[in-house]
Protein backbone atom coordinates (compact mmCIF):
# COMPACT_ATOMS: atom_id res chain seq x y z
CA UNK A 1 0.00 0.00 0.00
CA UNK A 2 1.26 3.35 -0.53
CA UNK A 3 0.74 6.29 0.82
CA UNK A 4 -0.79 9.50 -0.87
CA UNK A 5 1.43 12.55 -1.48
CA UNK A 6 0.74 15.42 0.82
CA UNK A 7 0.84 19.45 -0.97
CA UNK A 8 0.18 22.68 0.24
CA UNK A 9 -1.09 24.88 -1.95
CA UNK A 10 -2.44 28.47 -2.61
CA UNK A 11 -6.13 29.15 -3.07
CA UNK A 12 -4.04 31.86 -5.61
CA UNK A 13 -2.28 29.15 -7.46
CA UNK A 14 -0.40 29.45 -10.59
CA UNK A 15 -0.72 26.75 -13.94
CA UNK A 16 2.04 25.39 -12.70
CA UNK A 17 1.10 24.51 -9.00
CA UNK A 18 -1.79 23.38 -10.88
CA UNK A 19 -0.32 21.19 -13.81
CA UNK A 20 1.87 19.76 -10.95
CA UNK A 21 -0.91 17.97 -9.18
CA UNK A 22 -2.17 14.59 -9.88
CA UNK A 23 -5.56 12.71 -9.00
CA UNK A 24 -5.39 11.18 -5.80
CA UNK A 25 -2.81 13.92 -4.38
CA UNK A 26 -3.69 15.20 -0.60
CA UNK A 27 -3.68 18.83 -0.41
CA UNK A 28 -4.14 21.62 1.96
CA UNK A 29 -5.07 25.23 1.56
CA UNK A 30 -3.31 28.82 2.52
CA UNK A 31 -5.08 31.68 1.86
CA UNK A 32 -9.03 32.97 1.49
CA UNK A 33 -11.63 30.64 0.04
CA UNK A 34 -15.34 31.90 -0.43
CA UNK A 35 -18.40 29.53 -0.02
CA UNK A 36 -20.66 29.77 -3.24
CA UNK A 37 -23.65 26.83 -4.00
CA UNK A 38 -26.72 27.15 -5.45
CA UNK A 39 -27.78 30.47 -3.73
CA UNK A 40 -24.58 32.39 -4.98
CA UNK A 41 -25.18 30.81 -8.54
CA UNK A 42 -28.70 32.05 -8.75
CA UNK A 43 -28.10 35.16 -7.21
CA UNK A 44 -24.51 36.03 -9.45
CA UNK A 45 -25.86 34.52 -12.30
CA UNK A 46 -29.38 34.44 -12.24
CA UNK A 47 -30.08 37.75 -10.66
CA UNK A 48 -27.53 39.46 -12.37
CA UNK A 49 -26.22 40.65 -8.61
CA UNK A 50 -22.76 42.00 -8.11
CA UNK A 51 -20.42 39.66 -6.99
CA UNK A 52 -19.79 41.39 -3.11
CA UNK A 53 -15.53 40.80 -3.89
CA UNK A 54 -13.21 40.70 -6.34
CA UNK A 55 -12.63 37.94 -8.52
CA UNK A 56 -10.14 36.25 -8.90
CA UNK A 57 -7.76 38.25 -7.24
CA UNK A 58 -9.08 37.95 -3.96
CA UNK A 59 -9.51 34.34 -4.03
CA UNK A 60 -9.66 31.30 -7.06
CA UNK A 61 -11.23 29.30 -4.61
CA UNK A 62 -14.86 28.45 -5.13
CA UNK A 63 -15.97 25.86 -1.77
CA UNK A 64 -19.07 24.38 -2.17
CA UNK A 65 -20.15 24.47 2.05
CA UNK A 66 -22.60 25.67 4.46
CA UNK A 67 -20.73 26.09 7.71
CA UNK A 68 -21.99 24.93 10.86
CA UNK A 69 -21.30 28.63 12.33
CA UNK A 70 -23.29 30.97 14.25
CA UNK A 71 -23.20 35.40 14.42
CA UNK A 72 -23.18 36.53 17.78
CA UNK A 73 -25.15 39.65 18.80
CA UNK A 74 -21.59 41.95 18.45
CA UNK A 75 -21.76 40.48 14.89
CA UNK A 76 -18.23 38.48 14.89
CA UNK A 77 -18.67 35.19 13.61
CA UNK A 78 -18.25 31.68 16.04
CA UNK A 79 -16.74 28.89 13.30
CA UNK A 80 -17.20 25.05 14.31
CA UNK A 81 -17.15 22.51 11.65
CA UNK A 82 -16.91 22.75 8.19
CA UNK A 83 -17.83 20.39 5.20
CA UNK A 84 -18.79 19.65 1.53
CA UNK A 85 -22.42 19.58 0.31
CA UNK A 86 -22.47 17.13 -3.07
CA UNK A 87 -20.90 19.24 -6.18
CA UNK A 88 -22.52 16.93 -8.84
CA UNK A 89 -25.55 19.39 -8.45
CA UNK A 90 -24.45 22.31 -9.49
CA UNK A 91 -23.56 21.45 -12.85
CA UNK A 92 -25.66 23.70 -14.55
CA UNK A 93 -23.81 26.82 -13.32
CA UNK A 94 -20.50 26.08 -13.21
CA UNK A 95 -19.45 26.99 -16.69
CA UNK A 96 -20.92 30.39 -16.21
CA UNK A 97 -19.22 30.51 -12.99
CA UNK A 98 -15.75 29.99 -14.02
CA UNK A 99 -16.28 31.93 -17.15
CA UNK A 100 -17.35 34.79 -14.07
CA UNK A 101 -15.35 34.22 -11.50
CA UNK A 102 -11.77 32.97 -12.66
CA UNK A 103 -11.87 30.37 -9.95
CA UNK A 104 -9.20 27.47 -10.29
CA UNK A 105 -10.61 25.34 -7.53
CA UNK A 106 -13.66 23.93 -7.12
CA UNK A 107 -13.70 22.46 -4.12
CA UNK A 108 -16.58 20.04 -2.55
CA UNK A 109 -18.25 16.92 -1.94
CA UNK A 110 -17.27 14.41 -4.52
CA UNK A 111 -16.24 15.72 -7.14
CA UNK A 112 -18.18 16.23 -11.09
CA UNK A 113 -19.31 14.73 -14.00
CA UNK A 114 -15.81 13.29 -16.41
CA UNK A 115 -18.07 15.42 -19.50
CA UNK A 116 -18.42 18.77 -16.97
CA UNK A 117 -14.67 18.45 -16.52
CA UNK A 118 -13.75 18.51 -20.12
CA UNK A 119 -16.46 20.19 -21.26
CA UNK A 120 -15.76 24.00 -18.20
CA UNK A 121 -13.23 22.87 -16.26
CA UNK A 122 -10.46 22.54 -18.96
CA UNK A 123 -10.74 25.46 -21.47
CA UNK A 124 -10.76 27.20 -17.92
CA UNK A 125 -7.70 25.72 -16.54
CA UNK A 126 -9.30 24.93 -13.24
CA UNK A 127 -9.27 21.46 -11.25
CA UNK A 128 -11.80 19.88 -8.28
CA UNK A 129 -10.68 19.24 -4.96
CA UNK A 130 -12.53 16.81 -2.94
CA UNK A 131 -13.33 16.64 0.48
CA UNK A 132 -12.55 13.87 2.42
CA UNK A 133 -14.66 11.17 4.26
CA UNK A 134 -16.94 12.57 4.50
CA UNK A 135 -16.41 14.76 6.44
CA UNK A 136 -13.66 15.35 8.33
CA UNK A 137 -15.54 18.64 9.42
CA UNK A 138 -13.66 19.31 12.64
CA UNK A 139 -9.97 19.18 11.00
CA UNK A 140 -11.46 21.24 8.81
CA UNK A 141 -12.92 23.93 11.21
CA UNK A 142 -9.27 24.24 12.43
CA UNK A 143 -7.53 25.10 9.67
CA UNK A 144 -10.13 28.54 9.12
CA UNK A 145 -8.19 31.36 10.85
CA UNK A 146 -10.72 33.71 10.58
CA UNK A 147 -14.00 34.43 8.86
CA UNK A 148 -13.33 37.65 7.15
CA UNK A 149 -16.97 38.17 5.58
CA UNK A 150 -20.57 36.73 5.07
CA UNK A 151 -21.68 38.41 2.14
CA UNK A 152 -25.48 38.35 0.71
CA UNK A 153 -26.50 36.89 5.02
CA UNK A 154 -29.59 38.89 4.83
CA UNK A 155 -30.41 37.93 1.08
CA UNK A 156 -29.68 34.23 0.94
CA UNK A 157 -29.81 33.12 4.82
CA UNK A 158 -26.68 31.48 6.85
CA UNK A 159 -26.46 28.15 5.14
CA UNK A 160 -26.23 29.55 1.16
CA UNK A 161 -24.60 32.94 2.36
CA UNK A 162 -21.02 33.37 0.66
CA UNK A 163 -18.56 32.81 3.48
CA UNK A 164 -15.20 34.07 2.91
CA UNK A 165 -12.82 32.33 5.17
CA UNK A 166 -9.02 32.90 5.67
CA UNK A 167 -7.11 29.57 5.32
CA UNK A 168 -4.20 28.47 7.21
CA UNK A 169 -2.93 24.77 5.82
CA UNK A 170 -6.76 23.82 5.47
CA UNK A 171 -7.48 20.36 4.70
CA UNK A 172 -7.20 17.91 3.89
CA UNK A 173 -8.73 17.49 -0.05
CA UNK A 174 -8.35 15.32 -2.37
CA UNK A 175 -7.52 15.88 -6.32
CA UNK A 176 -10.11 14.72 -8.28
CA UNK A 177 -9.50 15.67 -11.31
CA UNK A 178 -6.70 17.17 -13.27
CA UNK A 179 -5.96 20.06 -16.13
CA UNK A 180 -6.13 17.13 -18.69
CA UNK A 181 -9.90 16.94 -17.22
CA UNK A 182 -9.21 13.09 -15.87
CA UNK A 183 -11.79 12.05 -13.15
CA UNK A 184 -10.22 10.27 -9.94
CA UNK A 185 -13.86 8.83 -9.40
CA UNK A 186 -14.12 7.89 -12.97
CA UNK A 187 -10.49 5.84 -12.74
CA UNK A 188 -12.10 3.90 -9.18
CA UNK A 189 -15.50 2.89 -10.59
CA UNK A 190 -13.74 1.16 -13.83
CA UNK A 191 -11.88 -0.57 -11.35
CA UNK A 192 -14.34 -2.21 -9.34
CA UNK A 193 -17.27 -2.44 -11.83
CA UNK A 194 -15.73 -5.77 -13.24
CA UNK A 195 -16.59 -7.54 -10.14
CA UNK A 196 -20.28 -6.39 -9.90
CA UNK A 197 -21.72 -9.49 -12.70
CA UNK A 198 -20.21 -12.09 -10.07
CA UNK A 199 -21.75 -10.18 -7.30
CA UNK A 200 -25.31 -10.36 -8.57
CA UNK A 201 -25.00 -13.65 -9.93
CA UNK A 202 -28.23 -15.64 -8.56
CA UNK A 203 -30.76 -12.45 -8.42
CA UNK A 204 -32.73 -11.46 -10.83
CA UNK A 205 -34.84 -7.86 -11.59
CA UNK A 206 -38.00 -7.05 -8.81
CA UNK A 207 -40.88 -8.74 -10.63
CA UNK A 208 -42.27 -4.85 -10.78
CA UNK A 209 -40.19 -2.56 -13.09
CA UNK A 210 -39.54 1.14 -11.89
CA UNK A 211 -39.45 4.01 -15.14
CA UNK A 212 -36.01 5.42 -15.55
CA UNK A 213 -34.15 2.82 -14.32
CA UNK A 214 -30.84 1.07 -15.05
CA UNK A 215 -29.37 -2.19 -14.86
CA UNK A 216 -26.03 -1.07 -16.19
CA UNK A 217 -24.18 -0.75 -12.41
CA UNK A 218 -21.31 0.70 -14.06
CA UNK A 219 -23.72 3.93 -14.71
CA UNK A 220 -23.49 6.23 -12.39
CA UNK A 221 -27.26 7.48 -11.35
CA UNK A 222 -26.52 11.76 -11.17
CA UNK A 223 -26.10 14.15 -13.94
CA UNK B 1 -43.40 13.95 37.79
CA UNK B 2 -40.05 14.94 36.18
CA UNK B 3 -39.95 19.12 35.74
CA UNK B 4 -39.78 20.32 32.30
CA UNK B 5 -36.58 22.63 33.36
CA UNK B 6 -34.55 19.10 33.64
CA UNK B 7 -36.07 17.76 30.03
CA UNK B 8 -34.81 20.43 28.61
CA UNK B 9 -31.31 21.40 29.87
CA UNK B 10 -30.67 17.37 29.74
CA UNK B 11 -32.08 17.48 25.89
CA UNK B 12 -29.28 20.69 25.53
CA UNK B 13 -26.88 18.55 26.62
CA UNK B 14 -27.67 15.42 25.01
CA UNK B 15 -27.95 17.86 21.23
CA UNK B 16 -23.58 18.60 22.19
CA UNK B 17 -22.92 15.06 22.50
CA UNK B 18 -24.66 13.93 19.68
CA UNK B 19 -22.83 16.88 17.13
CA UNK B 20 -19.54 16.21 18.96
CA UNK B 21 -18.73 12.56 20.41
CA UNK B 22 -18.95 9.23 18.19
CA UNK B 23 -20.53 7.13 19.69
CA UNK B 24 -18.04 3.86 21.05
CA UNK B 25 -19.36 1.29 19.41
CA UNK B 26 -19.46 3.10 15.66
CA UNK B 27 -15.79 3.98 16.53
CA UNK B 28 -14.68 0.63 17.32
CA UNK B 29 -16.74 -0.90 14.45
CA UNK B 30 -14.42 1.82 12.05
CA UNK B 31 -11.05 1.29 13.99
CA UNK B 32 -11.48 -2.62 13.23
CA UNK B 33 -12.40 -1.60 9.44
CA UNK B 34 -9.51 0.63 9.23
CA UNK B 35 -7.63 -2.01 10.04
CA UNK B 36 -8.24 -4.60 7.47
CA UNK B 37 -8.45 -1.83 5.01
CA UNK B 38 -6.12 -2.30 1.87
CA UNK B 39 -6.67 0.67 -0.09
CA UNK B 40 -4.50 3.62 -0.85
CA UNK B 41 -6.96 5.78 -0.52
CA UNK B 42 -9.45 3.75 1.08
CA UNK B 43 -7.27 3.91 3.96
CA UNK B 44 -6.00 7.45 3.66
CA UNK B 45 -10.19 8.47 4.37
CA UNK B 46 -10.78 6.61 7.83
CA UNK B 47 -7.58 7.37 8.60
CA UNK B 48 -8.65 11.00 8.41
CA UNK B 49 -12.09 10.05 9.92
CA UNK B 50 -10.11 8.82 12.90
CA UNK B 51 -8.44 12.10 13.39
CA UNK B 52 -11.63 14.07 12.61
CA UNK B 53 -13.07 12.41 15.55
CA UNK B 54 -10.13 13.40 18.44
CA UNK B 55 -9.84 16.88 17.04
CA UNK B 56 -13.94 17.42 17.98
CA UNK B 57 -14.05 16.17 20.75
CA UNK B 58 -10.77 18.09 21.40
CA UNK B 59 -11.89 21.40 20.23
CA UNK B 60 -15.59 20.50 20.87
CA UNK B 61 -16.96 21.36 17.45
CA UNK B 62 -19.28 19.59 15.76
CA UNK B 63 -17.82 16.38 13.55
CA UNK B 64 -19.12 17.06 10.74
CA UNK B 65 -20.18 20.32 8.84
CA UNK B 66 -23.11 19.63 8.07
CA UNK B 67 -24.62 18.42 11.33
CA UNK B 68 -27.80 16.63 10.00
CA UNK B 69 -31.01 16.65 10.80
CA UNK B 70 -31.66 16.77 14.42
CA UNK B 71 -34.33 14.54 15.46
CA UNK B 72 -35.78 13.01 19.18
CA UNK B 73 -37.12 9.60 19.94
CA UNK B 74 -38.67 9.88 23.65
CA UNK B 75 -39.58 6.59 25.61
CA UNK B 76 -41.73 6.51 28.76
CA UNK B 77 -41.95 3.79 31.68
CA UNK B 78 -45.92 3.28 31.78
CA UNK B 79 -45.73 5.58 35.38
CA UNK B 80 -43.99 8.31 33.80
CA UNK B 81 -45.47 11.79 33.79
CA UNK B 82 -44.21 15.40 32.44
CA UNK B 83 -44.58 18.59 34.57
CA UNK B 84 -46.97 20.27 32.06
CA UNK B 85 -48.02 16.92 30.30
CA UNK B 86 -46.99 15.65 26.60
CA UNK B 87 -47.11 19.37 24.57
CA UNK B 88 -44.78 20.73 27.28
CA UNK B 89 -42.23 17.99 26.54
CA UNK B 90 -42.87 18.55 22.94
CA UNK B 91 -41.86 22.68 23.48
CA UNK B 92 -38.62 21.86 25.35
CA UNK B 93 -37.43 19.60 22.84
CA UNK B 94 -37.76 22.18 20.01
CA UNK B 95 -36.48 25.01 21.91
CA UNK B 96 -33.74 22.59 23.17
CA UNK B 97 -33.29 21.67 19.57
CA UNK B 98 -33.22 25.80 18.77
CA UNK B 99 -31.03 26.33 21.88
CA UNK B 100 -28.13 24.07 20.72
CA UNK B 101 -28.05 24.81 16.58
CA UNK B 102 -26.80 28.55 18.13
CA UNK B 103 -25.18 27.07 20.75
CA UNK B 104 -22.84 24.24 19.58
CA UNK B 105 -23.09 25.87 16.96
CA UNK B 106 -25.00 23.23 14.28
CA UNK B 107 -25.74 24.15 10.73
CA UNK B 108 -29.01 25.53 10.41
CA UNK B 109 -30.23 22.98 7.96
CA UNK B 110 -33.70 22.48 8.00
CA UNK B 111 -35.75 24.98 5.87
CA UNK B 112 -39.14 25.31 4.17
CA UNK B 113 -39.12 22.46 1.17
CA UNK B 114 -40.74 25.04 -1.42
CA UNK B 115 -40.21 28.68 -0.13
CA UNK B 116 -36.61 27.58 1.42
CA UNK B 117 -37.08 29.31 4.31
CA UNK B 118 -34.44 29.13 7.17
CA UNK B 119 -35.71 29.95 10.93
CA UNK B 120 -31.64 29.40 11.29
CA UNK B 121 -32.85 27.02 14.24
CA UNK B 122 -33.31 23.75 12.63
CA UNK B 123 -36.93 24.07 13.75
CA UNK B 124 -39.82 24.63 11.36
CA UNK B 125 -43.10 22.40 10.59
CA UNK B 126 -42.70 19.40 11.47
CA UNK B 127 -39.59 19.71 12.53
CA UNK B 128 -37.70 18.44 14.44
CA UNK B 129 -39.42 14.87 14.78
CA UNK B 130 -40.24 13.78 17.79
CA UNK B 131 -41.15 10.32 18.00
CA UNK B 132 -42.27 7.88 20.81
CA UNK B 133 -42.68 5.00 22.48
CA UNK B 134 -43.82 3.58 25.83
CA UNK B 135 -42.59 0.26 28.19
CA UNK B 136 -44.78 -1.05 30.77
CA UNK B 137 -42.86 -0.56 33.88
CA UNK B 138 -40.75 2.87 35.12
CA UNK B 139 -41.30 6.40 36.13
CA UNK B 140 -38.13 7.16 33.68
CA UNK B 141 -37.91 8.93 30.46
CA UNK B 142 -35.44 8.05 27.73
CA UNK B 143 -34.12 10.81 25.36
CA UNK B 144 -32.81 10.35 22.22
CA UNK B 145 -31.48 12.95 19.60
CA UNK B 146 -30.12 11.81 16.19
CA UNK B 147 -28.95 14.06 13.92
CA UNK B 148 -29.09 11.94 10.53
CA UNK B 149 -27.24 13.45 7.34
CA UNK B 150 -30.24 14.37 4.86
CA UNK B 151 -29.68 13.39 1.42
CA UNK B 152 -28.04 9.77 0.13
CA UNK B 153 -28.15 6.42 0.60
CA UNK B 154 -31.55 5.67 1.64
CA UNK B 155 -34.02 4.27 -0.73
CA UNK B 156 -37.59 2.08 -0.56
CA UNK B 157 -38.95 -0.85 -3.32
CA UNK B 158 -41.97 -2.17 -3.06
CA UNK B 159 -41.00 -6.34 -3.34
CA UNK B 160 -43.13 -9.19 -3.89
CA UNK B 161 -43.09 -12.53 -1.62
CA UNK B 162 -42.11 -14.22 -5.29
CA UNK B 163 -38.77 -11.47 -5.17
CA UNK B 164 -37.88 -13.79 -2.44
CA UNK B 165 -34.29 -13.25 -0.32
CA UNK B 166 -32.46 -12.59 -3.89
CA UNK B 167 -34.90 -10.22 -4.45
CA UNK B 168 -34.02 -8.34 -1.45
CA UNK B 169 -30.33 -9.04 -1.55
CA UNK B 170 -30.27 -7.31 -4.75
CA UNK B 171 -32.63 -4.12 -3.78
CA UNK B 172 -29.58 -3.92 -0.91
CA UNK B 173 -26.49 -4.09 -3.46
CA UNK B 174 -28.22 -1.62 -5.97
CA UNK B 175 -28.33 0.23 -3.12
CA UNK B 176 -25.35 0.25 -1.58
CA UNK B 177 -23.71 0.18 -5.36
CA UNK B 178 -25.67 3.89 -6.29
CA UNK B 179 -25.08 6.10 -3.42
CA UNK B 180 -21.39 4.47 -2.45
CA UNK B 181 -20.27 5.70 -5.72
CA UNK B 182 -18.03 8.86 -4.76
CA UNK B 183 -19.17 8.02 -1.08
CA UNK B 184 -22.35 9.82 -1.75
CA UNK B 185 -23.38 7.85 1.32
CA UNK B 186 -20.32 9.17 3.57
CA UNK B 187 -19.86 5.19 4.37
CA UNK B 188 -18.88 2.95 6.06
CA UNK B 189 -22.22 3.46 7.36
CA UNK B 190 -24.60 1.56 9.45
CA UNK B 191 -27.11 0.19 7.48
CA UNK B 192 -30.52 -0.55 8.15
CA UNK B 193 -33.30 -2.41 6.56
CA UNK B 194 -36.70 -2.49 7.11
CA UNK B 195 -39.02 -5.36 5.62
CA UNK B 196 -42.62 -5.37 5.60
CA UNK B 197 -44.72 -2.92 7.60
CA UNK B 198 -46.14 -0.44 4.80
CA UNK B 199 -44.99 2.21 3.13
CA UNK B 200 -44.43 4.34 6.52
CA UNK B 201 -43.87 2.01 8.86
CA UNK B 202 -41.51 0.05 6.21
CA UNK B 203 -39.28 3.32 5.99
CA UNK B 204 -39.46 4.26 9.99
CA UNK B 205 -38.45 0.92 10.66
CA UNK B 206 -35.77 0.91 8.27
CA UNK B 207 -34.46 4.10 9.86
CA UNK B 208 -34.69 2.93 13.69
CA UNK B 209 -32.72 -0.09 13.01
CA UNK B 210 -30.23 2.22 11.34
CA UNK B 211 -29.85 4.78 14.06
CA UNK B 212 -31.37 2.79 17.39
CA UNK B 213 -29.31 -0.03 17.62
CA UNK B 214 -25.87 -0.40 18.17
CA UNK B 215 -22.65 -1.45 16.35
CA UNK B 216 -22.50 -5.35 17.46
CA UNK B 217 -26.16 -6.17 18.29
CA UNK B 218 -28.08 -8.49 16.83
CA UNK B 219 -31.97 -9.42 16.02
CA UNK B 220 -33.27 -11.53 18.30
CA UNK B 221 -35.00 -13.61 15.49
CA UNK B 222 -31.82 -16.39 14.79
CA UNK B 223 -32.80 -16.18 11.40
CA UNK B 224 -32.86 -12.32 10.98
CA UNK B 225 -29.56 -12.33 12.80
CA UNK B 226 -27.99 -14.36 9.90
CA UNK B 227 -29.29 -12.34 7.52
CA UNK B 228 -27.66 -9.00 9.25
CA UNK B 229 -24.69 -11.13 9.25
CA UNK B 230 -24.54 -11.90 5.58
CA UNK B 231 -25.17 -8.54 4.68
CA UNK B 232 -22.31 -7.40 6.80
CA UNK B 233 -19.77 -9.60 4.36
CA UNK B 234 -22.46 -8.97 1.41
CA UNK B 235 -21.75 -4.96 1.22
CA UNK B 236 -17.93 -5.40 2.18
CA UNK B 237 -16.80 -7.57 -0.93
CA UNK B 238 -18.40 -4.73 -3.50
CA UNK B 239 -14.57 -3.79 -3.69
CA UNK B 240 -15.83 -0.47 -2.89
CA UNK B 241 -15.18 1.43 0.43
CA UNK B 242 -14.91 4.80 1.58
CA UNK B 243 -15.82 8.00 -0.79
CA UNK B 244 -16.69 4.94 -3.57
CA UNK B 245 -12.33 4.53 -3.65
CA UNK B 246 -11.08 0.81 -4.27
CA UNK B 247 -11.34 -0.93 -1.12
CA UNK B 248 -13.53 -3.00 1.11
CA UNK B 249 -15.69 -1.02 3.93
CA UNK B 250 -18.69 -0.53 2.91
CA UNK B 251 -21.04 -1.82 6.18
CA UNK B 252 -19.96 -1.12 9.70
CA UNK B 253 -22.65 -3.30 10.90
CA UNK B 254 -26.26 -4.05 9.39
CA UNK B 255 -29.67 -4.40 11.13
CA UNK B 256 -32.92 -5.48 10.00
CA UNK B 257 -36.03 -5.07 11.78
CA UNK B 258 -39.74 -6.33 10.64
CA UNK B 259 -43.24 -5.61 10.84
CA UNK B 260 -46.16 -7.40 9.72
CA UNK B 261 -47.30 -6.21 6.08
CA UNK B 262 -50.03 -7.12 3.62
CA UNK B 263 -49.94 -10.77 2.78
CA UNK B 264 -49.07 -9.68 -1.28
CA UNK B 265 -46.55 -7.43 -0.59
CA UNK B 266 -42.68 -7.64 0.81
CA UNK B 267 -41.69 -3.77 1.35
CA UNK B 268 -37.77 -2.86 2.16
CA UNK B 269 -36.49 0.19 2.75
CA UNK B 270 -32.59 1.05 3.38
CA UNK B 271 -30.56 3.51 4.97
CA UNK B 272 -27.59 4.36 6.09
CA UNK B 273 -26.52 6.48 9.80
CA UNK B 274 -22.62 7.86 8.09
CA UNK B 275 -19.53 8.41 9.30
CA UNK B 276 -20.84 10.40 11.79
CA UNK B 277 -23.20 8.38 13.61
CA UNK B 278 -24.49 11.02 15.71
CA UNK B 279 -26.77 9.63 18.93
CA UNK B 280 -26.92 10.50 22.59
CA UNK B 281 -29.49 9.24 24.83
CA UNK B 282 -30.05 9.90 28.42
CA UNK B 283 -32.16 8.22 31.18
CA UNK B 284 -34.24 11.17 33.65
CA UNK B 285 -35.66 9.13 36.28
CA UNK B 286 -38.24 10.39 38.77
CA UNK B 287 -36.14 11.03 41.27
CA UNK B 288 -34.48 13.59 39.26
CA UNK B 289 -30.96 11.97 38.61
CA UNK B 290 -29.57 11.49 34.78
CA UNK B 291 -28.05 9.22 32.98
CA UNK B 292 -25.96 9.78 29.95
CA UNK B 293 -25.22 6.73 27.40
CA UNK B 294 -25.14 6.17 23.85
CA UNK B 295 -27.35 3.11 23.24
CA UNK B 296 -30.95 3.94 22.61
CA UNK B 297 -32.19 0.39 23.77
CA UNK B 298 -34.70 1.37 21.75
CA UNK B 299 -36.26 -2.00 20.25
CA UNK B 300 -37.16 -4.24 23.41
CA UNK B 301 -39.24 -7.60 23.97
CA UNK B 302 -41.81 -5.13 24.26
CA UNK B 303 -41.70 -3.12 21.06
CA UNK B 304 -41.51 -6.46 18.85
CA UNK B 305 -43.76 -8.34 20.66
CA UNK B 306 -46.06 -10.53 18.79
CA UNK B 307 -49.47 -10.77 19.72
CA UNK B 308 -52.16 -9.05 21.79
CA UNK B 309 -51.24 -9.76 25.55
CA UNK B 310 -48.10 -8.52 27.02
CA UNK B 311 -47.37 -10.49 30.17
CA UNK B 312 -47.37 -8.53 33.54
CA UNK B 313 -49.55 -5.78 31.84
CA UNK B 314 -52.54 -4.95 34.01
CA UNK B 315 -54.97 -2.99 31.94
CA UNK B 316 -58.13 -2.10 33.20
CA UNK B 317 -60.84 -4.09 31.66
CA UNK B 318 -63.80 -2.31 29.82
Amino acid sequence: MTKPRKIRLSTTPSPEDLAALKLGDIVYLDGLMYTAREGVYMRALEERANIPMELPRDSAANFHCSPAATINPDGTFRMGAVTATSSFRFAKWIGEWLEKSGAKLIIGKGGMAPEVYRKHFVPHGAIFLTTVGYGTGALLGRGVENVEAVHWREELGLAQAMWVLKCNEMGPFIVASDLEGNCLFERENAKIAPGYAALYEGTKPAVMKRYGETDDRSDEVIG
Amino acid sequence: MTPISLIQSTAETLMDKAAIEIPDDYLTGLKKAAEVEDGDLSSFVLQAMLENYEAAKEDRRAMCGDTGCPRWYVKMGNEAQVEGGPCALETALRRATANATNGVPLRPNRVHPLWRTDHDNNVGINAPEIEFAFEPEGAWIDLTTVHKGGLFGTDYRMLFPSDGLEGIRRFYLDTLIAFGKRGLACQPAIIGIGLGGSKDTCMVLGKRAACLRTVGDRNPDPKIAAMEEEFIELGNSIGMGAMGFVGKSMVIDCHIEVGYCHTGGMQMSMHAFCLSSRRACARIHADGRVEYRTDPQWFTPYLRRETVEWEGLSVAAE
